[in-house]
C-alpha cells in the first residue's frame, strides 16, 4: 500500500507539473492544499507526558485530490492522500484518505475502494454513523475532514421516488483512532500492565461488515432507518486474571445497529431527531464486563439562526444501557462503574463576520451524567481565497478521570492551522 | 436588444389599462427570477473590498420552477474557491413558508439541512442576500407607483415598495426596464432610511433557449452589481454559458445529485 501511495503522489505531481504548463488531459482535475497543524499543550508537559513533546501535533500535510472521469459514461476515479511529515516524530507518512472509483448506471449508482462515509443527524454526537472516527484529529484540532476516516469497501446507492437505499459492504475493519499514552495522558485502569496483544477482525467473508441505509421524505422530514452489522469500534480488554493482571488482549466484539432518524424544518429552525438500538452480539445478558452491554441512545436537535451571519445549535443526547444489574454485578472491583443512563447536552454558537472572512465559533459538549466538559473555541480568518489561518483550543475536564472527556483533562490544547490551497 | 417583447410574462398588464404596482412587481419577478421553465448557468462572483481586495466565488447554479410564481428548486454546485470546491447546495423554495435547504460537504460526505433565513443571510459572503439570489414573494411588501423615469436611456415604471413585516430593509426604490420587465436598478434602506444598497443591473443579454420555431428569447441579465454604499463593499456577478429549458427533472434536485453532480452540468 505504501509503495502504491508513493507511486500515487509521483503520478500526480506529474499531472500538477503537466497541468501547469498547460497540457492537461481535459478530464483530469488535480487539486490540493499544503496545511500546517499545531497543537500544543496548555499547562506544557504534564508529568504522563513526560516520554512525549509539548506538542501534541505538529505536522505539514500535502494534500493531492486528483479526479478522473470519462465523458462516454458516467464513470469516475477520485484518490485523495496526504504526504505527511510529522514533526514530532521526525517521520514521513503517507495517509491515503480516499482511493474509489464511481460508476452510475440507471437508478444505481456504485462507489467501491476506500471512501469517507457519514450517516445520522447528530452534530458530532453519532449514532447511526458507525463509520470509524479518528477522535485524536478531533480533540487535537485538524480540520474537521480528519475525524471521518475511510472505509474500505463497497457502496450501492439506489435512487427512486418511493424509496432510496445504501448499501455499504465493508471488507476491511478499521477501528476508531483514540486518544492513547504515550501521546496522550489517558486513564488506564491496567496502566501496569505491559504484555498487551490482540488484533483487528480478520479481513474473511463472515466479518464483512454489512451497513444499510433506507431514506426517503416524509412530508416535511428527511427520514432515514439504518441497519449495521459489524464490530464496535472502541476496543475490549480482557484480561488474563483479576485482580493480579500479566497480560492484557484487545479485542473488538460483534456490533448490530437498528436506528431511525428524521431532520426538518420546524420552528423557524432545523430539528433533528434520531434514535438507535445496539446489540452487543457477544454479550447479551450483559454478563461479560470486558464488553460493552446492549443500550439504546437517542438523540433530539435544533439549530437556528439567531440573527445575520449567525447560528445556534443545541442537541440532548442520552444512553440506556440494558441488563444493568448484570453489569453492575459482574463488574470487576478496580473497573470504574458506569451509569445506567446517560446524558449529555451540546451547544454550538457561530458567528460570521465581515463578509464571511472570519469565523467566530464555540461547541461544547457537557456530559450530565458523568460530570464532564469539552469546550471548543475557534476563531477562522481567510486571508485571501487560497489561505485559511484558524486558531482554536480544546478544554477537557471532569469530575472524574475515569470518563471519556474527564480522562484528558489533563490534554488541553491550543492550535494553531494554517491551510494553502491550490 | 431586440426582441425584448418577444416573451413577455404571462400575467402581463391587461390591455390598455396602465398596470398597478403590484402588477409590475409581479412581472419584474416572473422576468427576473422565473424566466423559462428551468436554467443553468455558470456564475462568477467577485467581492470587492473598498480598498480593493478582491475574493472570488465560482459557481454553477440549476433552478427549475414548479410552478410560475410558485415553488422552485435550486441547485448550487462550488468550484472555487478550494476549500469549498465540490460543495453542493440545494434549496426548495416555497413562496409562502420557509425554504428547505440542504448542504452537501464531499470531504465528510456529510448532506444536512442547514437553518437560514434568508432575509439575513448573506449569500456566501456576498453583498446579496439568499432573498436576492431566489427572490422574494411579492404580497411581502406594499407596492407604489411612483413615476416613470429614464434610466440610461430606457423608460422604467419606479415603484417603492415597503415591506409589511421586519426585514432587513424598510423601503426599497425599484426602477423597472418597461420592455424586459427586469428591474435595472434598485435602492435599499435601512432602519435610519439611510440609503445603504444599490443593486445594477450592468449588462442584459438575450438568451435563445430551443430551435427553429419553437425557439424562445429570454432577457437575462448576465452582469450585476450589489453595493453596499456605507461600508463601500460591492459584489459583481457574471454570468457566462446561460441555458434555458434544458428538461431538468425534479429528481434532478435531490441527494442523490447532491452528492454526485453529473459532469455534463458543468460543461
Amino acid at each position: 500500500m505504501r509503495k502504491a501511495a508513493v507511486l500515487f503522489f509521483l503520478t500526480a505531481a506529474c499531472l500538477v507539473t503537466d497541468s501547469r504548463r498547460g497540457h492537461s488531459e481535459e478530464n483530469v482535475e488535480v487539486h490540493g492544499f499544503i496545511l500546517g497543524h499545531f497543537a500544543h499543550l496548555v499547562p506544557a508537559l504534564e508529568p504522563c507526558h513526560a516520554t512525549s513533546s509539548d506538542f501534541l501535533v505538529s505536522e505539514g500535510r500535502i494534500r493531492l485530490d486528483v479526479i478522473a472521469w470519462w465523458d462516454s459514461i458516467e464513470a469516475e476515479v477520485q484518490i485523495r492522500g496526504d504526504l505527511v511529515a510529522d514533526f514530532v516524530t521526525n517521520s514521513f507518512d503517507v495517509d491515503l484518505r480516499e482511493a474509489y472509483f464511481d460508476y452510475a448506471a440507471g437508478d444505481f449508482d456504485f462507489r467501491i475502494g476506500r471512501q469517507v462515509a457519514t450517516w445520522g443527524v447528530g452534530d458530532v454526537l453519532f449514532i447511526n454513523d458507525v463509520f470509524p472516527k479518528d477522535w485524536v484529529s478531533f480533540f487535537t484540532g485538524r480540520p474537521m475532514e480528519y475525524l471521518k476516516l475511510g472505509v474500505d469497501g463497497l457502496r450501492t446507492r439506489y435512487s427512486s421516488r418511493p424509496v432510496n437505499a445504501e448499501l455499504i459492504v465493508l471488507t476491511n475493519f478499521t477501528p476508531d483512532d483514540i486518544p492513547t499514552a504515550p501521546r496522550f495522558c489517558v486513564y488506564d485502569p491496567f496502566a501496569e500492565v505491559a504484555r498487551r496483544d490482540g488484533q483487528l477482525p480478520a479481513s474473511t467473508f463472515e466479518n464483512a461488515e454489512l451497513a444499510l441505509r433506507l431514506y426517503r421524505r416524509v412530508g416535511n422530514f428527511d427520514v432515514s432507518a439504518y441497519f449495521y452489522r459489524g464490530f464496535w469500534r472502541t476496543p475490549s480488554f480482557s484480561p488474563d486474571s483479576l485482580p493480579s493482571t500479566a497480560s492484557l488482549t484487545t479485542f473488538y466484539p460483534r456490533l448490530s445497529v437498528y436506528g431511525v432518524s428524521a431532520q426538518g424544518s420546524a420552528l423557524s429552525g432545523v430539528l433533528s431527531l434520531e434514535t438507535g438500538y445496539y446489540d452487543s452480539r457477544d454479550d447479551h445478558n450483559g454478563n461479560d464486563p470486558s464488553i460493552a452491554n446492549s443500550q439504546w441512545c437517542f438523540l433530539v436537535g435544533y439549530q437556528k439562526q439567531l440573527w445575520k451571519d449567525a447560528n445556534v445549535g443545541i442537541q440532548y443526547y442520552g444512553e440506556v444501557m440494558e441488563d444493568y444489574s448484570n453489569y453492575r454485578t459482574t463488574l470487576p472491583r478496580p473497573l470504574p462503574r458506569q451509569a445506567e443512563y446517560r446524558n449529555v447536552v451540546t451547544l454550538r454558537l457561530e458567528q460570521l463576520l465581515h463578509h464571511q472572512q472570519w469565523r467566530l465559533s464555540i461547541f461544547a459538549f457537557i456530559g450530565l451524567t458523568d460530570e464532564d466538559y469539552l469546550i471548543r473555541p475557534l476563531v477562522t480568518h481567510r486571508l485571501s481565497d487560497n489561505l485559511l489561518l484558524a486558531l482554536g483550543a480544546n478544554l477537557f475536564g471532569g469530575e472524574n478521570d475515569s470518563t471519556f472527556l474527564g480522562q484528558l483533562d489533563r490534554n488541553d490544547n491550543v492550535y494553531l492551522s494554517v491551510r494553502f490551497d491550490f | 436588444m431586440a426582441g425584448f417583447a418577444e416573451q413577455r410574462p404571462q400575467q402581463g398588464s391587461t390591455e390598455g389599462a396602465e398596470p398597478t404596482a403590484t402588477q409590475i412587481m409581479k412581472n419584474a419577478q416572473q422576468a427576473f427570477y422565473y424566466l423559462g421553465e428551468d436554467m443553468k448557468v455558470r456564475v462568477t462572483m467577485e467581492l470587492i473590498a473598498r480598498n480593493g481586495g478582491k475574493r472570488t466565488r465560482v459557481m454553477t447554479m440549476l433552478r427549475r420552477d414548479r410552478e410560475e410564481a410558485g415553488d422552485q428548486k435550486y441547485f448550487v454546485y462550488f468550484h472555487e474557491p478550494g476549500d469549498v470546491r465540490g460543495m453542493t447546495f440545494m434549496t426548495w423554495k416555497y413562496p409562502d413558508r420557509d425554504d428547505d435547504r440542504w448542504i452537501f460537504v464531499p470531504a465528510v460526505d456529510l448532506v444536512r439541512r442547514i437553518a437560514a433565513d434568508d432575509k439575513h443571510s448573506s449569500f456566501v459572503g456576498s453583498d446579496f442576500s439568499y432573498e436576492d439570489v431566489s427572490g422574494r414573494d411579492v404580497d411581502d411588501d406594499d407596492h407604489t407607483l411612483v413615476g416613470q423615469e429614464q434610466l440610461d436611456g430606457r423608460p422604467c415604471n419606479v415603484v417603492q415598495s415597503i415591506p409589511r413585516g421586519p426585514g432587513a430593509w424598510t423601503k426599497r426604490i425599484s426602477w423597472i426596464d418597461l420592455e424586459s420587465f427586469l428591474p435595472l436598478k434598485e435602492e435599499y434602506y435601512d432602519a435610519q432610511d439611510e440609503l445603504y444598497r444599490v443593486f445594477t443591473a450592468d449588462e442584459i443579454e438575450v438568451v435563445v433557449a430551443g430551435e427553429g420555431g419553437g425557439s424562445r428569447s429570454y432577457p437575462t441579465v448576465t452582469r450585476r452589481t450589489m453595493e453596499n454604499v456605507k461600508t463601500g463593499h460591492r459584489t459583481t456577478v457574471t454570468y457566462d454559458s446561460v441555458s434555458y429549458d434544458l428538461g431538468l427533472a425534479d429528481e434532478d434536485f435531490s441527494e442523490r445529485r447532491m452528492r454526485r453532480p453529473p459532469r455534463s452540468w458543468f460543461r
